[in-house]
């Protein structure tokens, strides 16, 4: 799905990460993890095409990414769902159109209307569809960002400190959601610096957990 | 032809959805708005100065073309039998199709706007006019002059080229800086549009960034924000047109005594012309604005 071979990238003169060597299987869970700062974003954005890696190599469904189009970079974001910590909404529209966003771009609908109203149900927003953006809380907003995420049925699910801004229950929902996706098939990579919510995954899926340390990527301790 | 006409059609009848990605207020959306309706307000005043100007160019040179003026000076006893020698040249004179001396009324009334209604013409040492009318093939000027020179020492003719070449020069200038002054206000239209659209690419960074996000094409984006800006210079246009229209009936109208500024409008189908503003700033927008967000998407991945 996702392949880095020695990818290196940095901001001005200071290198960020340097000879990442990763690969996201069809499936997999992984958490990632390091220090603020350490390059855990960029990272995320190397792998949905937002950044191209100075050196070496990123393929995104078997393309590289340096040698996409700005068309198939938009055709594979399709198929990469993203969830920002500050989730990022078009605050104009209710809740429910930022959520079919997605489909709203790429030319498509739902094949049923009531899918709509059961993704927003699966993310506890039923009720709140015609809201704004502004007005939802934070966990409300990082739910909202997860099912715009996944409304493509995308392959791959990217989520950048998701539960950085709601509290631990709401952490735990999100989580909880996360792996249901990744029980559907769905490949999921969490960027977290929350040890906690790392073990509480433990018990309910199979993830490997990376991190960053010395602008490289290496698998920390055993899988869970 | 066909890809255009498609993507025209797509742009008019549009996409309910789509054309909501893009925020719909803003100071941009307003100035598009003023801009092509005051662009298109001056545009019709430089048409209508065109169209006018072409008329009149025409009319003077017509109508200076195909009459000239012989001017007799004699002594009052003389004066007969000179005007009898003049109608008589004229009268064997191939080119022309009528020749006749002006009354002394009609004299007098030719000096009434400077010496006032009561000159006594009779007691004037005044030059007598003959007005001679060509047919299409013309008087030959030179030989003309010669015959007269001979046999009526004192005409003289006068076949106006000295008045129609400046006047029908100076009309066909306006009439070129009517078309100059419109082709400036269709590019400051398209920079002002432009400069709208960018500023809304600006502004709308943010939009951009989620639509990329979650795979929104450049050509998405850009139809969003193309459709938004050309049908705001199309309405604008419209409403600075009908009310540039409205303004050419504010002049008096056209009269002998006119002159060239209360001619100053349209005639019959030149009506027509105005029509084709709105939808050519709807076509300057169109492109200025897919210009400005294209290169905008550019920058961003």
């Amino acid at each position: 799905m996702i392949e880095l071979e020695q990818v290196a990238y940095g901001y001005g003169t200071g290198t960020l990460l340097s000879g990442v060597t990763m690969s996201l299987a069809q499936g997999s869970f992984h958490f990632l993890t390091g220090p603020s700062g350490a390059g855990k974003t960029t990272l995320m954005k190397l792998c949905y095409g937002e950044l191209v890696a100075e050196q070496g190599k990123v393929e995104l469904f078997d393309k590289n990414v340096s040698e996409m189009q700005r068309d198939d970079v938009a055709n594979v974001r399709r198929r990469i769902g993203v969830v920002h910590q500050d989730c990022q909404f078009l605050n104009h529209l209710s809740l429910a159109e930022n959520v079919m966003l997605p489909l709203t771009v790429s030319g498509r609908s739902l094949h049923d209307p009531s899918e709509l109203q059961e993704l927003l149900t699966w993310v506890g927003l039923d009720r709140q569809q015609a809201a704004k953006p502004p007005e939802l809380s934070g966990g409300e907003r990082q739910r909202a960002a997860l099912a715009r995420a996944v409304i493509m049925s995308p392959d791959v699910i990217l989520a950048d400190e998701p539960t950085g801004n709601v509290d631990w229950e709401m952490s735990l929902r999100l989580l909880q959601l996360l792996v249901e996706l990744n029980r559907m098939g769905k490949t999921v990579m969490i960027a977290t610096h929350d040890m906690n919510l790392i073990r509480s995954a433990k018990s309910q899926v199979q993830a490997r957990v990376l991190r960053i340390s010395n602008h490289q990527v290496a698998v920390a301790g055993a899988n869970l | 032809m066909i890809k255009p006409l498609s993507k025209l059609a797509r742009l008019i009848l549009g996409d309910a959805q789509a054309d909501r990605v893009v925020p719909p207020t803003g100071f941009t959306a307003r100035l598009t708005v003023f801009a092509s309706a005051t662009m298109a307000f001056l545009a019709v005043f430089a048409l209508a100065l065109s169209l006018a100007t072409g008329r009149l160019a025409d009319r003077w040179g017509e109508a200076l073309a195909k009459s000239a003026t012989i001017r007799i000076s004699a002594p009052v006893d003389q004066m007969d039998a000179q005007i009898l020698a003049v109608t008589e040249i004229l009268a064997t004179t191939p080119g022309v199709k009528e020749a006749r001396p002006l009354s002394e009324d009609e004299q007098r009334a030719l000096l009434e706007p400077w010496f006032g209604p009561d000159l006594p013409l009779d007691r004037l040492p005044i030059p007598r006019l003959v007005e001679v009318i060509e047919d299409d093939e013309g008087i030959d000027a030179d030989g003309l002059r010669a015959r007269l020179a001979g046999e009526a020492p004192g005409a003289i003719l006068d076949d106006h080229a000295r008045w129609r070449e400046p006047l029908v020069k100076s009309a066909t200038r306006l009439r070129s800086l009517g078309w100059i002054a419109i082709a400036l206000i269709t590019t400051l239209a398209g920079v002002v549009i432009t400069l709208a659209a960018s500023a809304a690419l600006a502004a709308n960074e943010q939009v951009i960034r989620v639509l990329r996000l979650i795979g929104a094409r450049d050509s998405y984006i850009a139809r969003a924000f193309v459709r938004r800006y050309t049908l705001r210079a199309f309405g604008g246009a419209a409403v600075g047109t009908v009310l540039g229209m409205l303004a050419l009936f504010l002049p008096p109208a056209a009269g002998p005594e006119g002159g060239f500024l209360t001619g100053l409008g349209l005639q019959g189908l030149e009506w027509l012309w105005p029509l084709l503003i709105p939808p050519f700033a709807a076509l300057v927008a169109f492109f200025a604005t897919r210009h400005a967000a294209l290169s905008t998407l550019q920058e961003k991945r």
